[in-house]
């Protein structure tokens, strides 16, 4: 068994397990859960060390047969992008179950179950190079996280969960129809080869056909990311979802969208890619204005955080499509930025949530004197969020907008004003909640963070701080892969800058 | 005669990359404060008050590292440069931490470091007390690190990793008593003016990467000349954005008065003495950028010189003794922003350095003053402590000297010399302008000092001033000497030491063809200057020194509708809080709406899918529960064939 798969197998192999003894103790749920999550980060950073990072094409490949009927195989293989995601994804996972352990009271064993099964499904959309095998993996993700909104989500989480699974589904049916087009065009699910034969000339598409397949693809994509405007399922999801959820659905879910636009949209229908850019960068710069704009207005915090994710996932296809190495790349690096700074901003706002029971920023004010060390740290996150150098949202917000300076002026302008608008909106409900004074009983009483929640914030500050002093390592991991899809969108199409 | 001196080819610096003696070690100058930044957030508990000699020995080895540096590039002038870890390298963008050595760096690096220093010391005396106090150390010790990288980056990218940490250390500090709404609010309108400017410093950086291909310093300087006009012109403006905002210029000057909220040692070190001359620093560092387009320039004089103007106008009708010296502040910098427009970029450094010893030590009295009236701040309140406060009462009269620029104290060579390479290179308006604001200053300061220290005291009774302890006088006597004979020492002709020390890195201004605007020499424009000094000096001594000020504002000489718009400081504020906060929030909330029953309806088909949304969620309410564990184990199953199928192929 390679590394791949069994990255993918030891949380199935967990959920398994919790399956099988669904009455067993907290605490052994809680080890179980635990030591699952440490061992499938463990796994991944075997992945890592036997990736070979100057090798710019997908690797490590693992395959079994699956539907021997009509081709479809169980197959793996990462790229420098994939992989860093797959490593954001099982870093985050313990975090997200050891704050889980107090917020979640109530059937913890299907919580962390739930979460096993939707770390392997996720883990399986970057790794796998089978058409078909994504499309699969990538809407049966869809199940657990609608579980565990519907489930363990806030008062109004039955609507929430239906309207992120009805959006989600139907983004992604579009794109199925694409799959099965190219199915019919090539005769295979098999990524590589429809890549490859792009790529040599032996499989030209009209300009028609791209477009109509690139626009499925981009539907499923769109919605996953959100673009504006197919967005709005996103603040409701996040208000209702538990902490963890909202901590996996910005951390890792939506970069499914991204990463898709990356690895299948582009290299797979090159003219396309090109024909469309200047909508996408265009779009981009909406969202991430219009999610800053909107954003200015939340009095919850977390529908707040929600509209900044519109607004920062926004740089990233803004990035993506400036179809520029500096922009791209540090697009792909925004992509692990936003899950950990996001991430690491729904955590605290889910211990803050547990102590109040309220995500009102109304009802706070003058925390900073009661809880230090939260105010401390929600502080760091705010700054890694609003791209403050020195953290690690700036070394991939400016090279972003420096690359796409180079494509389209005017949008890096624009999206630059993003910078503004996110001081703006996080400082403003920082100011709320913890300046001031402390004049509520509510608030004089709120306790500041236990042991096992600044163990829990830890790792994300020191990884905040460390990808923001020393980008390099991230760089080095995912630039060429990233030239790689770049120049096979150029080979095809030509005109990439 | 004088400015025959100065002629003759420019002096150019060897270019030298060093990697051993002190400039090898010299990044130890800002990580040692950044180092005790940490140490002290971490330990404060267990440190407590003892966290102030971490502190101050982090100034220290910084100060001492700093003067070893300097005294390296006195004794072998060059451009030295340190190479360091990359930091942010992607494709042809390539940027480290490399350390850029030259004059300006180490006229930077003593200002910051010394200043930062003496507040460091200064600061155990006036925070003693505070119940965050340790907190406090570690926050200046962030600044001084965030300025020392600002001042030694070697690119723009580096420069500006400096430039946005300052920013968040004068948030934290401003802020630094959180609970008032005012002070946070003050922070954060601090942070965000900031911002705007930081737009136009990154497009900059785009601009001048997309074109020159580069963001290293150097490689800009050297590429300078081959920039075409309108690149040169929109480069040089979009700096002086990032300029305005850190170095609070109109239009972005807002920032600075509201900013005394912070304790007033973190006003005398970072919104008087060095955050606030970022800006400065920036366009001199850039001077062989800015001469490539002397239209830019210009302008550049001309926002330098409305600045003073205005907020020397607005200084005048200031009753909080923090206050008029913050608008004076902003004032003194459109002073330094009129040097560099006018092409006199070493004496607008010269006027930074002077300004950092005598309006640092006028804040540092102030506090002083604060401390001794328990924490007065209205000039109407105070008066008599001359006998009670004979220390603060010296230095501050000298402080008062140097500002108002009466000879030959610090401020009166800097000032005078911006003036007279105002009028040499020909911007007579500019001149007279910055000739005025001269009047106005000796006037307010005048006011200020009479108010404060003399007459008789009108402070509360239940009051007992007293002179402050030896951690707060020291210093004050330091900046007292460096205020009384800095000019003097450093630059006192226009061709003095400083400025030929600062030749190698100052933009050549000789092409730029200017011509004086009369025929008036040097020796007659420091006349002029001198009976401009008198002037206001007089007028301020006539209307306040003689007058029973114990009946407060309403005796104010200064009256009339006129006064009445400059104490409500022009209304720029209301104006920008009506465009900008009410008009950007009608247009959020417009924003908010659409997104709620607009665009969240028509993706959702309004009605119908909400209907149906209604009937699935009710359905899905009743079977979900129940069917949970079936969907997890069959998906866990699903999953797992899948994954066993792989295994045993």
């Amino acid at each position: 068994m390679g590394p791949i798969t069994l990255t993918i197998v030891t949380p199935l192999i967990g959920a398994l397990l919790l399956a099988l003894a669904p009455r067993a103790r907290e605490r052994d749920v809680r080890a179980l859960g635990l030591g699952v999550s440490l061992a499938t980060f463990a796994s991944s950073l075997w992945l890592l060390s036997r990736f070979d990072v100057a090798n710019p094409d997908l690797q490590l490949a693992e395959s079994a047969t699956w539907i021997p009927s009509i081709g479809a195989r169980l197959a793996f293989a990462v790229d420098g992008v994939s992989l860093v995601l797959i490593l954001l994804t099982t870093f985050l996972m313990p975090l997200i179950l050891v704050a889980s352990w107090r917020s979640v009271q109530d059937r913890f064993v299907g919580y962390t179950a739930a979460f096993l099964v939707l770390q392997a499904a996720v883990i399986g959309v970057f790794a796998t190079t089978d058409l078909l095998l994504f499309y699969v993996l990538f809407e049966f993700t869809l199940v657990p996280m609608y579980l565990i909104i519907g489930i363990w989500g806030g008062a109004g989480r039955r609507a929430a969960a239906v309207k992120f699974f009805l959006y989600t589904l139907a983004g992604g049916l579009l794109m199925l129809v694409g799959i099965l087009y190219v199915h019919a065009q090539t005769g295979t699910f098999d990524y590589l080869a429809i890549r490859d034969a792009v790529v040599s000339g032996r499989l030209v598409l009209s300009a028609a056909q791209q477009t109509w397949l690139f626009a499925a693809f981009l539907v499923a994509f769109a919605v996953k990311v959100p673009l504006f405007p197919v967005h709005t399922w996103l603040p409701d999801a996040h208000t209702e979802a538990p902490t963890g959820g909202s901590v996996f659905l910005a951390g890792v879910l939506l970069k499914m969208g991204t990463f898709g636009l990356l690895r299948y949209a582009m290299p797979l229908f090159p003219d396309a890619t090109i024909a469309f850019a200047p909508w996408l960068i265009g779009i981009s710069v909406v969202g991430v204005l219009y999610g800053a704009i909107v954003a200015l207005m939340q009095s919850d915090v977390k529908r707040l955080v929600a509209y900044s994710s519109v607004s920062h996932m926004g740089f990233v296809v803004l990035g993506t499509f400036a179809l520029n190495d500096i922009a791209t790349t540090a697009a792909v690096v925004q992509m692990v930025n936003h899950g950990l700074s996001t991430g690491a901003l729904f955590l605290l706002i889910g211990f803050l949530y547990e102590r109040r029971h309220t995500r009102m920023i109304a009802d706070f004010g003058g925390l900073a004197k009661q809880v230090p060390v939260m105010a401390g740290l929600w502080l760091v996150v705010s700054m890694s969020s609003l791209a403050l150098p020195g953290l690690n949202g700036f070394v991939g917000e400016f090279p972003i907008l420096l690359g796409t300076f180079a494509t389209n002026r005017a949008a890096a302008i624009l999206a630059a004003f993003g910078a503004v608008l996110a001081a703006l909106y996080l400082l403003w409900a920082y100011q709320r909640i913890f300046h001031g004074p402390l004049e509520t009983e509510a608030n004089r009483t709120t306790p500041d963070l236990t042991r096992r929640e600044i163990v829990v914030m830890a790792p994300l500050i020191v990884l905040i701080v460390a990808i923001g002093l020393y980008p390099g390592p991230l760089f080095d991991l995912v630039g060429p892969s990233v030239d790689r899809v770049l120049a096979e969108v150029a080979a095809v199409a030509g005109g990439v800058r | 005669m004088v400015l025959a001196a100065a002629a003759g080819p420019a002096p150019v610096n060897d270019i030298l990359t060093v990697t051993d003696g002190v400039i090898g070690l010299a990044w130890l100058i800002p990580v040692l404060p950044a180092l005790g930044f940490v140490l002290v957030l971490v330990a404060q508990r267990w440190l407590a008050a003892r966290a102030a000699y971490l502190g101050i020995g982090a100034a220290v080895a910084a100060f001492g590292l700093s003067v070893a540096v300097a005294w390296q590039v006195i004794a072998a002038p060059a451009t030295y440069l340190r190479p360091l870890p990359r930091w942010i390298e992607v494709g042809t963008l390539s940027v480290g931490f490399d350390l850029l050595i030259d004059q300006l760096t180490v006229v930077m690096l003593l200002v910051v470091t010394g200043v930062g220093l003496l507040v460091h010391v200064y600061s155990v005396g006036y925070m003693l007390g505070d119940s965050r106090f340790a907190r406090f150390f570690a926050y200046l010790n962030l600044f001084l690190a965030s300025m020392l990288i600002l001042v030694l980056g070697s690119n723009l990218l580096t420069l500006f990793l400096g430039w946005e940490l300052v920013g968040l250390s004068s948030y934290l500090l401003i802020g630094f008593w959180f609970e008032k709404r005012a002070y946070a609010t003050a922070a954060k309108k601090a942070f965000i003016t900031n911002r705007v400017g930081d737009v136009a410093f990154m497009v900059a950086m785009f601009l001048a990467f997309a074109t020159l291909g580069t963001l290293d310093i150097v490689a800009i300087v050297e590429a300078a000349p081959t920039l075409t006009s309108s690149v040169a012109f929109t480069l040089v403006l979009l700096l002086l954005g990032g300029a305005a905002a850190k170095s609070a210029q109109i239009p972005l000057y807002v920032w600075l008065p509201d900013a005394m909220a912070g304790p007033t040692p973190v006003s005398a070190l970072i919104h008087a003495a060095t955050m606030v001359t970022a800006g400065v620093y920036l366009t001199v560092r850039l001077s062989p950028v800015l001469v490539q387009s002397v239209d830019a320039m210009t302008i550049i004089a001309w926002i330098g010189a409305s600045t003073a103007l205005l907020a020397a106008l607005i200084a005048i009708r200031q009753d909080d003794i923090k206050k008029v010296l913050a608008y004076s502040t902003v004032s003194q910098l459109g002073y330094m922003f009129i040097g560099v427009g006018v092409g006199a970029f070493r004496e607008g450094i010269f006027h930074l350095v002077t300004h950092a010893f005598f309006k640092g030590l006028l804040f540092l009295a102030a506090g002083s003053v604060m401390h001794a009236l328990a924490n007065e701040t209205d000039l109407w309140r105070m008066g008599g402590l001359r006998k009670v406060m004979p220390v603060t009462f010296a230095t501050s009269t000298i402080a008062w000297l140097a500002i108002s620029g009466v000879p030959p104290f610090a401020g009166f060579f800097s000032k005078d010399q911006i003036l007279t390479e105002a009028y040499l290179h020909g911007y007579g308006g500019v001149y007279l302008v910055g000739l005025f604001g001269a009047v106005l200053t000796a006037f307010y300061m005048t006011r200020w000092y009479v108010m404060v220290f003399l007459g008789p005291a009108r402070h509360a009774d239940g009051v007992h001033p007293h002179e402050s302890p030896a951690s707060m006088t020291i210093p004050l006597v330091v900046l007292g000497v460096l205020s009384a004979i800095g000019g003097l020492v450093l630059n006192p002709v226009h061709s003095g030491p400083l400025y030929r020390f600062l030749a190698p890195v100052s933009g050549d201004i000789s092409a730029l063809g200017y011509t004086p605007v009369g025929p008036l020499g040097e020796p007659q424009l420091i006349a002029i200057s001198i009976v401009a000094v008198g002037i206001g000096i007089t007028l301020a001594w006539l209307a306040y020194a003689r007058r029973d000020l114990s009946r407060g504002r309403l005796v104010d000489p200064v009256r009339g509708p006129l006064a009445e718009v400059m104490e409500r400081r022009f209304l720029v504020d209301e104006a920008y809080e009506a465009v900008f906060v009410t008009f950007g929030t009608r247009v959020a909330r417009a924003l908010t709406w659409v997104d709620r029953r607009i665009v969240d309806g028509a993706v959702m088909g309004s009605g119908a899918a909400t209907l149906a949304t209604g009937r699935l969620a009710r359905r899905a309410q009743t079977g979900m529960v129940r069917s949970y564990v079936t969907v997890m184990i069959v998906a866990v199953a699903l999953l797992l064939a899948l994954a066993v199928g792989m295994v045993v192929r």
